[in-house]
Formats: structure tokens, sequence, C-alpha cells
């Protein structure tokens, strides 16, 4: 449907500063506090058996515990975020590592296209490659300066904040390279398999 | 699958109170389809300036009751479109939706069990289209509802769960966390591991849960029905939070 249907009688709460109006993604609003979803139960890893890994279609895998993971040199970042269930979250404060660094430990092969995300309770997301590079994404341990809580994805989790954020993997255990786009958990069960939020890429076929 | 969910005008049909602040507006829908139980619409409110808001509604109807949906509505303090919906909405208005949507919190009768079902507050609703559901289809899966709220008046779908457990075999545990009438029988106390062993006791590590409310409710409960015996995959959950504002 192209044509907009007025709804008889809605006027709507619009955000009152334009700065941030123009920071909210179509369809989106905007929350304060931090909504938790999850399909399951939150896993608890033990920090010492915890890992790291990245695999797939790199020359030789690379892998971190978690004190070696607390050593790779790391970034504080700032972003906006977006869930497809709408709230938009601005301005959240995360410390990790950025993918550049975790993907400098690897010499990629050439057939490399996509991106596996894989997460403690068998979680997974797909992700082409050119969404995971260039300081678009990271493996956060800090949330507005703690450590991460279980429930949001702790003690690690995957950030692609210019993606919905279902993207962000919570548990992450590890990245794996793929030459053949695989959809992942939510993108087998209806959901986009991209997820611009700024192109409102919902639903599988939007 | 790679169907494009449409956007859909639908007509609003009929209006009940269910408490003081929770309305379920059931919506006639032309391209109805049938939905998985678990699954939800989203909506989309439209202003005359072309600003438009969007929402998630979980069903709470049944897929056998053709060509319409039951949506049910928490009226969020400050909400923008909770309230609109609340006060605004008459039988007669149309707007936008679209779905059925989701495809992990869903039951069908033939998933089996037994059933487990958890629920906090608006929590009910998705749960409520499992236990219809069940109902419908003259299923015999063992069923149980544990149902939080914070006072008897607070209970949303009261009368239809009692209809439900009379006729229909669901046994249902409500727990009343804020106040209990006079010679209430029920737990009185917020969801705990032990209440969920309690109830899940019968059922033992067989069970299929499914957990929908705030999010400490459900913390709890998924943690409770993991230390019963009952494997991570077999508990689904789902959250009521700030975002159905």
């Amino acid at each position: 449907m192209s044509e907009r249907f007025v709804t008889r009688g809605f006027v709507g709460k619009r955000q009152d500063s334009g700065a941030a109006a123009s920071r909210i993604p179509p369809g989106q609003h905007l929350v304060k506090d931090f909504p938790v979803l999850s399909a399951g139960p939150t896993p608890r890893t033990d920090l010492r058996t915890w890992s790291f890994r990245i695999e797939g279609l790199v020359k030789e895998p690379a892998q971190w515990t978690w004190d070696e993971f607390g050593k790779l040199p790391a970034q504080e970042f700032v972003k906006d975020i977006s869930c497809v269930t709408k709230w938009t979250k601005l301005d959240t404060r995360w410390r990790g590592v950025s993918a550049d660094v975790l993907l400098e430990h690897v010499e990629l092969d050439g057939r490399a296209r996509f991106v596996v995300a894989f997460s403690d309770g068998g979680y997974t997301t797909n992700l082409p490659l050119p969404d995971v590079i260039n300081g678009q994404a990271f493996v956060a341990y800090e949330y507005d300066g703690k450590p991460l809580a279980p429930e949001h994805g702790g003690p690690a989790r995957l950030v692609v904040p210019h993606l919905y954020f279902w993207k962000s993997a919570k548990w992450v255990r590890g990245l794996r390279l793929i030459e053949r786009d695989e959809p992942g958990f939510w993108e087998s069960l209806g959901y986009n398999n991209h997820g611009d939020p700024w192109k409102e890429e919902r639903y599988s076929g939007d | 699958m790679k169907r494009t969910l449409e956007w859909q005008i639908a007509t609003v049909k009929a209006i009940r109170q269910e408490t003081a602040n929770v309305k379920t507006l059931t919506l006639a829908l032309l391209k109805w389809v049938p939905h998985r139980p678990g699954q939800h619409y989203d909506i989309r409110l439209t202003a005359e300036d072309g600003y438009s808001a969007q929402r998630s509604y979980s069903i709470g109807s049944e897929p056998e009751r053709h060509g319409e949906i039951d949506i049910t509505v928490e009226r969020i303090r400050d909400g923008e479109v909770s309230p609109f919906l609340d006060d605004v909405v008459v039988v007669g208005d149309r707007f936008e939706v679209r779905g059925p949507i989701g495809g992990y919190f869903v039951w069908e009768a033939s998933d089996g069990g037994p059933l487990l079902l958890v629920a906090g507050g608006s929590g009910i609703v998705p749960l409520m289209a499992m236990a219809r559901h069940r109902a419908a289809v003259g299923a015999t899966v063992p069923a149980r509802l544990l149902y939080s709220s914070r006072s008897f008046d607070d209970i949303i779908y009261r009368a239809d769960l009692d209809t439900l457990a009379k006729r229909d075999g669901l046994q249902v545990f409500h727990t009343l966390t804020r106040s209990q009438p006079e010679g209430w029988q029920g737990f009185a106390r917020r969801i705990d591991d032990r209440m969920v062993a309690e109830v899940n006791k019968p059922f033992g590590p067989k069970a299929q849960v499914f957990i929908c409310g705030p999010t400490a409710l459900v913390e709890t409960a998924a943690d409770a029905a993991e230390a019963a015996g009952v494997a991570a995959e077999r508990i689904k959950t789902e959250r009521f939070g700030p975002t159905g504002a």
C-alpha cells in the first residue's frame, strides 16, 4: 500500500527536538530504559571456560580466552540502537573490541563473503562481511561503565548498531566466515535477512 | 518463506473491557490468514500530517476463529499508541495492520506437550491464544497455566480462564502479588523457583514451557524451569516491556 491510510483521531506524540527525531528510523519510537528480549533462558557461561573464536574461511582460526580477550585493544563506542520490536535507544555507551581488530588476527580466504555470529544457547545470526568491517561492528563486554549483564548478553555480545538489534548476538562466542549466505535463527523464522532499520527491513520480503 | 507481509486495513468489530486498564479489540480482516498461536501483528497508526507510529500486539484469539483476531491492549501511562487504542478507538474504526509475525514463540496442538504456560500481567495474551487453540481443537495435551497478576481485579481473561479450566481441562494456578481477596486460595507472592517447581511437578523435564511477561518474571521462571530439569531448548520466552507503549 503506497498511500498512507490516515487513522481517525490519531495525533501521536512527536519527538520534540528535531535533532533527536532525525536519529529515529521509520516506525521506531524512543525509549529511555533498555528492554530485554530473548527467545529462551539466559545462558550463564563460566569465564574460565569462555572463549571467542574466529573460524571458517580463514587460513588459521584464532581463539582467545576471557583473559586474552580482555587484553585486546578496546575502545569506547557510543551508538544509537534500534530493535525490530520498534524501540530505539540513543547514545548507548559500550566498551569492547572492534571486529576489525579481531579480524586482523586471521588471514581471510578470498571466498569469505558472509559472517555467522554464534552464541551460547545455540543462537546464530548472519551478516554480509561488508556490514561487519570498517568500524561497524564490535564485541562488547561493558555497558554504561559496568560489566555487561547476562540478560543483555554478557559476558560479551556482538554489537552491530546500524542493523536491527537481533543482529547484535547476545552471549556471542565467535564469528564464522562463510562463502554462501546462511540464514540465522530469526532470519529463518520470518525476519529479514539483512535488517537495516532505515529501510525498515523488518520481516522477510520487506 | 519469502512471503511479503502486506499492510491491510483492519476494522474494529468489537471492544471488550478486560480489566480497568486492559481492553480487547476484535479486528475484522479481509485478508485474514490463520496464525500460529503465540504470533503477533504489527499495527500502524497514521496522523493527518503523515506522522505514523507502529507497535506489535500479540494475538489473543485462536486461529480457528476465521476472519478476525483479538488483540488485547494494556494502557501504558504516557504511552503513544495504547492510550489512543484505549480512549479514542470505537467500533467501526479502521487502521493498518500486518501479520501474523513470529515463528518461534508458537505452539500448535500437533507440537504436543505437556504444556506449561507461565505469564505475568498482559504476558497472558499469546499464551491465551495457545490455550484457546488447545480447547478449540479438543486437544487432550495436559496443560497448566501459572499466571501472576497484581490483584484479583487485574486478572485478564478471568472468566474465560475459568471456562477453559472447567470445560477444557486447562489447570490454572493464579498468584496475586499485591493484594488478595478474603479467603484467597491461590498463591500470594511473586513467581519463584518453588512455585514453578510445584506447578510443573507432574510434568517434570518433559514439559514444553512458554513464558511471557516482564523481564524479571521471565528470567526467574526460565531459570526455575531449567532447575526443574527442563532442557533450555524446551523453554521459550517472550518479554512484555514498555515496548508495547
